[in-house]
């Protein structure tokens, strides 16, 4: 196909710049994760600072019940994003791939703004929503429905809606590269095969679309699994989830290497989520 | 749209009205004349006017730009040529680099800023623009390298064949055939970094020293000082920003050039 380019004759520019990308993102990716792992090793000074002297003192925290919780609690909460994500982006995403060519593209550029807005913006929006004298809880009272303001803002539930509103778009995306790739003519065939809506939809689409909910399901996952910002302003200091807690350990109480070990547990698991998740939707891609 | 079952015609409405009444509503309380809660006062300009008068904010959001495009030049300056060299090699080789390459761009951003962090302190290096443009960095040329090679791969080679034979030298091929062939992508790109990098705030929390405050930074910090209305005017401001750069870059990377075979001349 198109991938005959000779590659006999380089531009000296080409060569260049290849070598620095990749010294670049040695120096300033690779070798930083590296050094993550490194001081998960070390024990933590008298002031602060990083001694080095090798234990697996900071791992074995990670089991401490507290801490276990905001793991678990992470965890949780980025599943069940990634499960709303799921069901609630499926809809608007076979919409829009089965959408005539103009709408398709204005549905599909309007999924995609939020996508690239500003993520603190966003998210403070929702403080405005939620808090005791915000939005909701005003326009609840005004009606009548409520006597006093809900405390709905620095609860698991304003971290969920946050998170969900924050990535759905992650998943509306590649569901939609999905949902495109299946031919019409299967769901008319199932139609001409006396199935009803919700047959044709769990025996056909959903079973094809498996790609589409894997991919998505990665990048849902992943950012609400270390997400800082959305715990940080709708979650409150009780409410913390992994992305806060790192950050605490590394601004406020300044333990480094516990740190290290927390960040290097997050991505262990990112990572092995990712790999798993992208070896099913190897083994399911139609060959 | 034929046979579109109703319920999920309802249940997209629904997400979309989800996606946008939140900044919606943002923009519409930064025109709101009350300085506390939510209750409307009349519709006034002052919080922008007051924004405009803001020194700090005003260095902040020059700072931001100038990061921006620094880190957003230089990325595009290392990114383009990587995508090409990465083009022409070997499909065996490809997937490594594809996992490599993505890596940066899926990882959650706080691994990179406390990894950053920590690199930069034990260099002792000084917090400052200097590390926040790295920082962007990171990001910005896994993406732009990204960008750059889907559009190489739509391109085909025999624009820069046929400049072979012709007995243009490997220079000539790349800035007369492959860099104009390119030229929506490298906007595209280009536009899509200096957003990104723009809104970042994860990684620039963590590697920004004092007197490299960003936007984003401010705006954080004046959430966490008090709710005023002037953070709903700036919100409002930096969500019509970045929504008119990505827009610009969609448009931009939309407008055909030749992709299509030579042969079909």
């Amino acid at each position: 196909m198109l991938n005959h380019r000779s590659d006999t004759s380089f531009a000296f520019p080409v060569k260049v710049s290849l070598l620095s990308a990749g010294l670049f993102l040695g120096l300033f990716f690779f070798l930083p994760l590296i050094l993550v792992f490194g001081v998960s090793l070390a024990s933590r000074g008298m002031y602060g600072g990083i001694t080095w002297i090798v234990t697996w003192e900071n791992y074995q925290r990670v089991f401490d019940p507290l801490v276990g919780m905001i793991f678990l609690r992470s965890l949780f909460l980025a599943g069940l994003t990634t499960l709303i994500c799921a069901v609630v982006g499926f809809p608007l995403a076979y919409c829009l791939s089965r959408a005539s060519k103009p709408w398709q593209l204005i549905l599909l550029t309007l999924v995609m703004i939020p996508f690239w807005t500003n993520f603190l913006v966003r998210t403070y929006a929702w403080v405005l929503i939620l808090r005791a004298d915000g939005i909701l809880n005003s326009l609840l009272i005004g009606v009548g429905l409520l006597d006093a303001p809900l405390s709905l803002l620095f609860t698991d539930l304003s971290v969920f809606v946050g998170l969900v509103y924050g990535y759905l778009p992650f998943m509306v995306l590649p569901l939609v590269v999905a949902i495109e790739r299946i031919p019409p003519q299967l769901e008319d065939a199932a139609f001409d095969l006396y199935a009803s809506m919700g047959g044709m939809f769990r025996h056909v689409l959903l079973p094809l679309s498996t790609p589409g909910f894997l991919a998505g399901g990665v990048l849902v996952f992943i950012p609400s699994l270390g997400a800082f910002i959305t715990p940080y302003l709708l979650g409150g200091g009780q409410n913390m989830m992994l992305g806060t807690f790192i950050q605490q350990e590394f601004l406020v109480a300044r333990d480094w290497p516990f740190g290290s070990a927390l960040s290097f547990g997050l991505m262990g698991t990112v990572l092995l989520t990712w790999f798993l998740l992208g070896r099913m939707s190897v083994e399911k891609e139609p060959s | 749209m034929k046979r579109m079952p109703s319920s999920f015609l309802v249940m997209s409405l629904l997400v979309m009205l989800f996606l946008y009444l939140p900044v919606v509503i943002l923009i519409g309380l930064s025109f709101n004349a009350s300085t506390m809660g939510v209750a409307w006062k009349g519709f006034t300009f002052q919080w922008y006017e007051k924004l405009a008068m803001d020194q700090g904010i005003l260095e902040a959001a020059l700072n931001s730009v100038v990061i921006a495009l620094l880190s957003t030049g230089m990325a595009l300056i290392l990114g383009v040529g990587t995508a090409i060299g990465l083009e022409t090699r070997q499909k065996r080789q490809r997937s490594w680099v594809n996992m490599i390459l993505v890596l940066p761009l899926v990882i959650p951003e706080i691994l990179l800023g406390v990894a950053l962090l920590m690199v930069f302190v034990l260099c002792q290096v000084h917090l400052g623009f200097g590390t926040i443009i790295i920082g962007h960095m990171v990001f910005n040329l896994p993406l732009t390298i990204v960008i750059v090679r889907a559009r190489l791969r739509k391109l085909d080679p025999a624009w820069e064949d046929a400049a072979r034979d012709l007995g243009a030298t490997p220079w000539d091929v790349l800035t007369r055939i492959t860099l104009p062939l390119l030229r929506p992508a490298i906007w595209g790109a280009a536009l899509l970094g200096f957003t990104v990098s723009l809104d970042d705030f994860v990684v620039t929390f963590f590697v920004a020293g004092p007197g490299s405050t960003t936007l984003p930074l401010k705006v954080f910090s004046m959430i966490k000082t008090g709710m005023t209305p002037e953070i709903n005017a700036l919100s409002a401001v930096m969500v019509v920003v970045s929504m008119l750069c990505v827009g610009l870059s969609w448009a931009v990377q939309q407008r055909s050039t030749p992709v299509s075979s030579v042969s079909s001349y």
